[in-house]
């Protein structure tokens, strides 16, 4: 993964795959603590403690259903090499929320990719699902939420591409205004 | 300071399509539209799955040609990514492996518009197939 949107969308896409009908994307970049975390939280159908324990492990093969996944130990590898710290919570049936802490100033750390690309894709592709998408810096804070958006649109499908594009710009101009770094 | 754009300004963008949507409602039944998955998973994200469905969201809106464009997870094979499934109105779903933009386009110009197979489909067992 070569940046934090493509994370984003890959830990997003482990909350879908989960049934989840409500899904929070979080970014918190505070240059005072020297720190980018990113946060996904759903509530689709949550992990045992014991598998919990196993997903940040990508040498145990246990599973049966399916190969080793790399997804959640990707991430933890990228966020504890910048000297960050990675944490899984979750409860089966409740649902899961992923924080991956990075140095924000560290070399390592990966740069913010197309967050706003990745969070309209993600709405798009999937209307049934609740989008809330918040990022704060050290210069203020932008918060959508597709609830909201859907309200607006009075039964115009939010899939519809001239809909898509225009997210897409509103996200990126509100970015641009708290962008720090 | 510029007006950065708001959900008001959505608004305008929801009464044009509106006014469109009358005509469009009658061939809008999911099994009449074209339907795209592509796949998300880790290597899927890491091949460039996202630089192939925006194209294909892009492209097709761009082409008049109605689709509803998907992502799914784990197809299988890890090999062939980005892979993406496609399915025309009432046929068996067909997955190509290998997709970038190039072959993207290629497989909107020949398969989806008019029913040529294009190279690099991925023979599939259905029963293999997750969600
Ligand atoms: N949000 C979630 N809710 C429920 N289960 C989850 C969640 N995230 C991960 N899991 C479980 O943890 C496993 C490992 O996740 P991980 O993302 O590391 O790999 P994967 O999704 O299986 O495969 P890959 O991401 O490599 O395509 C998943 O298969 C799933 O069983
Ligand atoms: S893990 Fe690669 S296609 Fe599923
Ligand atoms: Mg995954």
């Amino acid at each position: 993964m070569r940046d934090m949107a493509m994370h984003i969308m890959d830990i997003a896409q482990n909350s879908i795959y989960a049934n989840a009908t409500a899904i929070t994307i979080e970014v918190i970049e505070n240059k005072d603590d020297d720190s980018y975390v990113v946060i996904v939280d759903d509530n689709g159908g949550g992990m045992s403690r014991e598998m919990v324990s196993k997903v940040t492990d990508p040498y145990v093969t246990t599973r049966t259903t399916r190969k080793t996944g790399l997804g959640i130990p990707l991430l933890k590898l990228n966020a504890e090499r910048t000297g960050g710290n990675f944490h899984i919570h979750s409860e089966e049936g409740k649902g899961t929320n992923v924080k991956a802490e990075f140095v924000f100033t560290h070399p390592d750390r990966l740069p913010a990719g197309d967050i706003a690309g990745i969070i309209v894709l993600l709405i798009a592709a999937n209307p049934g699902i609740e989008f809330k998408y918040q990022h704060v810096t050290n210069k203020g804070k932008y918060a959508l939420c597709t609830a909201e958006i859907n309200e607006t649109l009075e039964g115009v499908s939010i899939s519809e591409p001239s809909v898509v594009r225009f997210l897409k710009e509103m996200i990126k101009e509100n970015q641009q205004q708290i962008l720090i770094s | 300071m510029t007006q950065v754009k708001s959900l008001a300004d959505l608004r305008k963008i929801k009464d044009d399509l509106q006014g469109k949507m009358g005509l469009r409602e009658k061939s809008n039944s999911p099994e009449s539209l074209v339907q795209i998955r592509v796949a998300m998973a880790t290597c899927g994200i890491a091949s460039g799955a996202k630089q192939v469905m925006e194209f294909f969201m892009e492209e097709l809106d761009k082409r008049n040609i109605q689709a509803v464009v998907t992502q799914t997870g784990c197809m299988g094979y890890c090999f062939a990514e980005p892979t993406v499934e496609i399915t025309l109105p009432g046929q068996a779903p067909v997955v190509y492996g290998y997709v970038d933009t190039a072959k993207a386009d290629s497989i909107i110009e020949k398969y989806i518009k008019n029913g040529e197979l294009v190279e690099g489909i991925i023979p599939v067992n259905y029963e293999t197939i997750q969600k």
